[in-house]
């Protein structure tokens, strides 16, 4: 087993943030935003995001349907990419 | 209370074998403790022996050679002998007859705590550098150069990850201690320690002997008639130009000839890299956020250059502003990319000023008098100095030329003239002058070949004379 070690590195900032780093701020209305709507691609997720996917449009939102192609790995740098290029914000859906 | 002893040893060291047996004496005579940097076993025949594994030991008895042998008494330091030396031994130690059969004396070798880079991790380890900035913990798992990326410490090209060693390292280039502070650093006048200089400096790529040149460079722009405020949030593209005189330049192996305003020479990428990631990570200066240039230019990585003062009588950029020569010093500029001026055909000095002041004249708008216009760095190239001095002309007869040349009739460019909206008002005096002497600098620089030189366009904010000029400070 490796185990790496990886020395701690010293602030090079005024230290005026934290050091854990704060969340993006969401926004304060959903106006003319595009929503993702992520299926993390365990079973019935779809189904529960074709519910959300109503609700928000009926509600004049934006909705862009992305997903990944199985829930047991991460999500493929092409579907974050799809995101972060068309999107606003993420609704990431697990259903059970 | 009878004295102690403490020795240190590395088996590797053939002094230090050779001494094996006396050390065994020495720990029948007294009180000896052993510290051994590299064998756990050695020497044999001492009855106290540790291994300095992590050579702190050795560190902090300030030991540089092996084998030293050091006498306490009541606790305090009142000797100590490096290598072998028989007379100083039996001294140090009270045993007549010590080591008789050996060689008179045989110098040690080199400890291995002060092998290269040891002393500075072995100052961190031990707490000896006053480091106060909070440390930033990297998972296993990470990579330190995404973590400074995600973490916004960048300006879009990687850093070298500012781990406490590196750090302390860095800080072997300054005589200053870590907590004084340089300033505060705009937009958010933050207090900028030392500390933070090296912490920024590592990430730039610095080495430890460009650090009194960062910290001149960070004093010139923090000079109130420079306003590295109003720079970093002016819509114009300038940035600070940096610009090394002295005798700095060819110690930590600056280029002022072929290509000297693009890549390759570590010493000019890193110095003006260092400031700008100070700006941007002490200060808070972010593009697009306060820095609001609507064009920025790839100096604002860095630019930074040294003048080439190969000829003696060359008046230096540094000298002409004051500086006594045979002394280091960093000049800031507001200047945009340079601009290259391409001429090969002009024979006289003359004919080469009178092309000078055209492209001169082009610097913010082709019609832009002093009242509106940035001022100019202009960076006489090799070929064009040589020209100028076969004729006898130095920086005062080129600099007073210049300003002639740079004179233009207001009917000329006048606002409206030629079609042309900007330019001078019809109120001004009758003869226009492009810049205010101040922010109109020259200096020499750039490689053989071509018959070239080179504008670098400064800061519109120039126009405002008593408030925006350049700045020097000398290099300590």
């Amino acid at each position: 087993m490796i185990t790496p070690t990886v020395e701690p590195m010293l602030d090079p900032t005024a230290e005026a943030a934290p050091v854990m780093r704060e969340r993006i701020a969401p926004p304060a209305d959903l106006t003319g935003k595009t929503i993702a709507l992520l299926s993390i691609g365990k079973e019935r997720s779809a189904e529960f995001l074709d519910y959300l996917a109503d609700e928000l449009t009926n509600r004049g939102h934006s909705v862009r349907r992305v997903a990944k192609p199985t829930h047991t790995k991460r999500a493929p740098d092409a579907v974050l990419q799809d995101i972060v290029e068309n999107c606003d914000v993420v609704v990431e859906a697990l259903a059970d | 209370m009878a004295s102690t002893y403490v020795a240190v040893v590395k088996r590797e060291c053939p002094t230090c074998e050779l001494v094996e047996p006396l050390l065994a004496t020495l720990d029948q005579a007294s009180s000896l403790v052993v510290y051994t940097q590299d064998d756990p076993a050695f020497p044999a025949g001492v009855s106290t022996r540790e291994h300095d594994t992590t050579l702190e030991k050795s560190h902090r008895l300030k030991v540089h050679t092996v084998p030293t042998v050091i006498r306490l008494d009541d606790g305090e330091e009142t000797g100590r002998v490096e290598g072998w030396e028989r007379g100083a031994w039996q001294q140090l130690t009270g045993i007549d007859g010590l080591g008789e059969d050996l060689p008179q004396m045989q110098p040690g070798c080199g400890a291995l705590n002060v092998e290269p880079g040891m002393p500075e991790r072995l100052a961190v380890l031990c707490g000896d550098i006053d480091l106060k900035a909070r440390t930033i913990d990297v998972s296993p798992l990470d990579d330190p150069v995404e973590v400074a990326y995600d973490r916004g410490w960048s300006d879009g090209l990687p850093v070298v990850p500012p781990t406490a060693v590196r750090v302390a390292r860095m800080l072997t280039g300054t005589d200053r201690a870590p907590q004084d502070v340089v300033g505060l650093i705009p937009p958010n006048l933050n207090e900028c320690t030392i500390e933070k200089v090296a912490i920024n400096a590592v990430m730039a790529g610095c080495k430890p002997e460009y650090m009194p040149v960062v910290l001149a460079a960070i004093d010139a722009v923090l000079d109130e008639n420079f306003s590295m405020h109003g720079l970093l949030c002016t819509l114009h593209s300038a940035g600070p130009v940096i610009v090394v005189n002295g005798p700095v330049t060819k110690r930590i192996g600056m280029n002022w000839a072929g290509n000297v305003f693009g890549q390759g020479n570590r010493a000019n990428a890193t110095i003006g890299r260092a400031l700008q990631l100070i700006v941007r990570n002490v200060g808070g200066g972010i593009p697009q956020e306060i820095d609001r240039a609507v064009f920025g230019n790839p100096g604002k990585y860095t630019f930074c250059f040294a003048e080439d003062e190969t000829d003696p009588e060359w008046v230096s950029l540094a000298e002409s502003r004051g500086v006594a020569r045979g002394t280091s010093a960093v000049t800031v500029f507001h200047g945009e990319g340079p601009s290259l001026f391409f001429d090969a055909v002009a024979r006289t000095p003359e004919e080469l000023t009178t092309a000078m002041a055209v492209a001169l004249w082009n610097v913010t708008h082709p019609r832009a008098p002093k009242t509106v216009s940035g001022g100019a760095l202009l960076v006489i190239g090799p070929d064009h100095y040589a020209l100028l001095k076969s004729h006898g002309w130095d920086r005062e007869r080129l600099t007073s030329a210049l300003w002639d040349a740079l004179k233009r009739p207001r009917d000329l460019v006048v606002k409206g003239a030629g079609g042309i909206a900007q330019g001078a008002e019809p109120t001004d005096p009758e003869i226009i002058e492009k810049f205010h002497p101040e922010s109109f600098l020259i200096a020499r620089a750039g490689g053989l070949g071509g018959g070239m030189s080179a504008v670098i366009g400064g800061w519109t904010a120039h126009r405002i004379r008593d408030e925006i000029r350049p700045s020097t400070r000398e290099i300590h």
